[in-house]
């Protein structure tokens, strides 16, 4: 697919790349000044040995990665630090994966706020990050220390909470190069960290994964996984299984090849990699491969559900969240969009995109894939989190997982085996008739179809979905599954797009608007064995944060005009609010502090794909502005700013 | 014990330091005279008004499509050829990239400035299309994207989009009074 100047596009190939002798101009007037224009010999040979020694060994040290760790002698707070994750994730009283535990349901155990003394929440201490993109991350804290990532440049703080003020114990700053700003599809965002054995790992936006010391903040080591010049990035937080670190890709709207791939955690090289789309042995599909329906039954889909080599540049990136049954042995996580979003450019079920696969976590080998979108026509990543509890449905204890996808669909999946158990709309959908419970396949709404030239309009839910990457909880003790999504819609028109690798490769023009109601978000406590909603809150923005469920029956979220708020679990009732600085698009999470009291940290933010009008400064005069943001959240510049805080929680904080 | 071998040796090391310091000599020279810097001003870009010294006389350059409705009008189709339209949005108001159609400009709104952008890149995100596309379609996009902030003559600038309404099309975008402001 390369043309004479690496670029083939409709109705451009024509032209021929002729060599612009004007740049040449340019760069030759900046190169003259610097030349060395009179050669002399007259150094003594002693001199210039000891001076290339000296340069030889300053060029050695010149190591960009080698990082700014500071050293501490300070431990992460005694035996825990050494435990096993599998464990680690059940204590309470720390957080050491963004999702709170494998399960991924951000619950936790912890009593002490409830919902008769939450009103006495108050700031316990905060930090500024300098940064204004959004800040998605989820604080961890492992024992006695707090750790927060960045949005791009992805720095790293860890804090010492058993101090007053929880002062830096360590930074570390990965400097990821400004190019890979230009292949971020969504605001520079970062997800977070992850800790397990001593090593907290991140990534970085322009494609490294990175294993730190937990207590010095030291590289141990880096692994740059991707290319900026194939529009590659990594936005998500790994998750480490087994002595291996999950990572995958970003870039559903670059064209990439998406995939995950497993580092061993101690030295940082890959154990396996499965790609997205592409034949059986990249999707590391094998003779084990049992998927459910029919629909993705067969040899090769990858390659032969696309046309002719489309799949190399068909998406299916892995940004979104991976959980873990340590029972089953097995992963899950789901696939983003096929690439370009204009579908007529890619006739077929486009495997493996769009979809979920549940894969043995040493190999990687597949052992179920269900697609939640064939041939997606909206921009529906299969990404959301997959919430992971044993429910009683039909009076028969199921081993499900719980997703809550773009299409609007609460997916209750049987985790052993792929099968739908149920699939129902969790806000107003017009799109598709829900799923075909024989055939396991979403049922489209032919009018509700895009054509390329043609304008269709109000197609309920949006790109962003009734829900994207933004996390659910579930609460055990309620049973209900907290839900921070949009109430939107869009018009679209689809438009030829050419494939120029490090350029966006989307096609089409799309504008959201408010759903029925007017209100742009909500809080939906769904449950799950009734497949209905208990309560539900409107938000008058998109509720683009992660949710926390807590013991003490009270559930967190933040908005995107910056009101930090808890409600009652069982009855959605607001209990408390607080006014952060900038909008909130992080992940909430509770730890026990060193003090033995219980603490609430959140990022405050605002950004990513929602926010991006504010931390870009972009210009809704254009309703497409931000892939289409810009027709429905214009008066957002009005209500907050960007800038990055940490905000830190406690009852009776700050008196 | 100097036989024969070592001999050879002992007249190794003069050849070796020599060749060292040929090496190193490079780097130790001084080339106190170069040419003159009024030698650049001719073709020199420049990104920032701030000029050590106050201000040297500055020809204004025009993109060869500025007045000109069918080379806008090749911009506009470039711009979404080239994928312009999925970094700064289908009507300019900015996504991955900056916002084209108001008033902010980081690295200079002078047609010059706009094709060094593009044709160099910008260290923060903007790919550099220099050697990738041709100078005339530089120019195209040049004048286009002047036009989307209304920096044209509305009679030459597009009268319409030909997808989905967005935002006005560039002929009744309001006119922007260009601000260099270094940053987004």
């Amino acid at each position: 697919m390369t043309g004479q100047a690496g670029i083939v596009g409709p109705g451009v190939h024509e032209y021929c790349p002729n060599f612009d002798t004007r740049v040449t101009l340019h760069w030759t007037a900046i190169c003259i000044t610097s030349r060395v224009t009179r050669p002399r010999i007259s150094a003594p040979s002693a001199l210039c040995l000891i001076a290339l020694g000296l340069w030889s060994a300053s060029a050695c040290t010149n190591d960009r990665q080698s990082g700014s760790g500071i050293a501490s002698a300070r431990s992460l707070g005694g035996t825990l630090s050494a435990a096993d994750p599998v464990e680690l994730q059940k204590d309470d009283g720390q957080w050491i994966m963004p999702a709170k535990n494998y399960s991924s349901t951000r619950f936790s155990g912890l009593d002490e706020i409830t919902t008769a003394n939450v009103r006495q929440l108050g700031v316990s201490w905060t930090f500024s990050t300098g940064m204004v993109a959004g800040h998605e991350a989820a604080p961890l804290v492992v024992g006695s220390t707090m750790f927060i990532v960045t949005p791009f440049p992805n720095i790293v703080y860890a804090f010492d909470l058993s101090k007053p003020g929880a002062p830096i114990r360590w930074q570390y700053d990965p400097k990821p190069v400004g190019a890979s700003k230009g292949v971020a599809c969504c605001d520079l965002v970062n997800r977070g960290a992850a800790y397990a054995n001593g090593l907290l790992f991140f990534n970085t936006l322009d494609g490294r994964t990175i294993a730190l010391n937990a207590e010095t903040g030291q590289p141990k080591w880096i692994n740059q996984l991707t290319d900026v010049n194939k529009g590659e990035s990594i936005t998500m937080a790994p998750l480490v299984v087994k002595g291996k670190v999950l990572v995958g890709n970003s870039g559903g709207e670059f064209g990439v090849r998406g995939w995950l791939t497993a580092l061993d955690a101690e030295t940082g090289t890959i154990a396996w990699r499965a790609y997205s789309t592409g034949p059986d042995k990249d999707v590391l599909i094998g003779p084990n491969f049992k998927p459910h329906y029919e629909m993705d039954r067969g040899k090769d889909l990858g390659i032969s559900s696309w046309p002719a080599e489309a799949w190399r540049t068909g998406g299916g990136s892995v940004w979104g969240w991976i959980s873990y049954d340590s029972e089953l042995n097995l992963i899950y996580y789901g696939t983003a969009n096929p690439g370009p979003w204009n579908a007529s450019q890619r006739p077929g079920d486009n495997k493996w995109t769009a979809g979920a696969f549940a894969r043995v976590a040493e190999t990687g080998e597949a052992r179920w894939f269900y697609q939640m979108n064939p041939h997606d026509l909206f921009d529906h990543d299969g990404v959301n989190e997959f919430v992971l509890a044993d429910l009683t449905i039909n009076g028969q204890t199921r081993k499900v997982a719980m997703h809550p996808d773009r299409n609007g669909l609460l997916y209750v999946l049987d985790r052993t085996t792929g099968e739908v158990l149920s699939a129902a709309p969790f806000g107003f959908v017009n799109s598709n008739r829900g799923v075909d419970m024989k055939t396991g396949r979403l049922i489209a709404v032919d009018e509700k179809k895009p054509t390329q030239g043609v304008v269709t309009h109000d197609i309920c839910p949006s790109a962003p979905g009734m829900k994207d990457w933004q996390p659910s909880s579930f609460s055990p003790r309620t049973g209900l599954l907290y839900i921070p999504h949009q109430n939107l819609c869009e018009d679209i028109e689809p438009m030829p797009a050419s494939y120029i690798a490090g350029t966006p490769y989307v096609g089409a023009s799309v504008i959201f608007k408010a759903g029925p109601g007017g209100n742009r978000g909500v809080l939906t406590a769904w449950n799950p064995a009734d497949a209905k909603a208990a309560w539900t809150i409107k938000e008058p923005f998109p509720v683009w944060s992660g949710t926390l469920a807590t013991g003490g029956d009270v559930v967190f979220y933040g908005t995107m005009d910056g009101w930090f708020k808890a409600v009652n679990a069982r009855t959605g009732e607001l209990l408390w609010q607080f006014k952060c600085g900038s909008g909130i698009v992080g992940q909430p999470i509770t730890y026990r502090g060193p003090d033995g009291h219980q603490y609430v940290a959140v990022l405050s933010g605002v950004g990513g794909w929602a926010g991006a009008l504010v931390s870009g400064d972009l210009d809704p005069r254009d309703a497409t502005a931000a892939g289409g943001w810009g027709g429905v959240l214009g008066d957002l510049k009005k209500v907050t700013t960007r800038g990055g805080m940490l905000y830190v929680f406690s009852l009776g904080g700050g008196k | 014990m100097s036989g024969p071998g070592g001999r050879v040796r002992w007249m190794a090391l003069p050849l070796l330091v020599c060749a060292l310091s040929t090496a190193g000599c490079e780097r130790e020279t001084r080339g106190y005279k170069g040419p003159p810097a009024a030698a650049d001003r001719e073709t020199i870009v420049r990104v920032s008004p701030l000029e050590p010294g106050g201000p040297q006389p500055h020809a204004d350059v025009k993109s060869p499509y500025q007045e000109n409705a069918w080379g806008i009008g090749e911009g506009k189709r470039l711009y979404s050829a080239y994928n312009c339209a999925g970094c700064h949005a289908v009507n300019g108001g900015g996504a991955i990239g900056p916002a084209l159609i108001d008033d902010k400009w980081i690295y200079g709104a002078q047609p010059d400035q706009i094709y060094a952008t593009i044709s160099q890149g910008r260290p923060d995100g903007m790919p550099s299309f220099g050697g990738h596309l041709p100078t005339q379609q530089i120019w195209q996009l040049v004048a286009y994207v002047q036009s989307m902030a209304g920096q044209v003559k509305q009679t030459t600038a597009a009268g319409r989009n030909d997808d989905q309404m967005g935002a006005l099309p560039e002929s009744r975008q309001s006119p922007q009074v260009p601000v260099q402001t270094g940053h987004r």
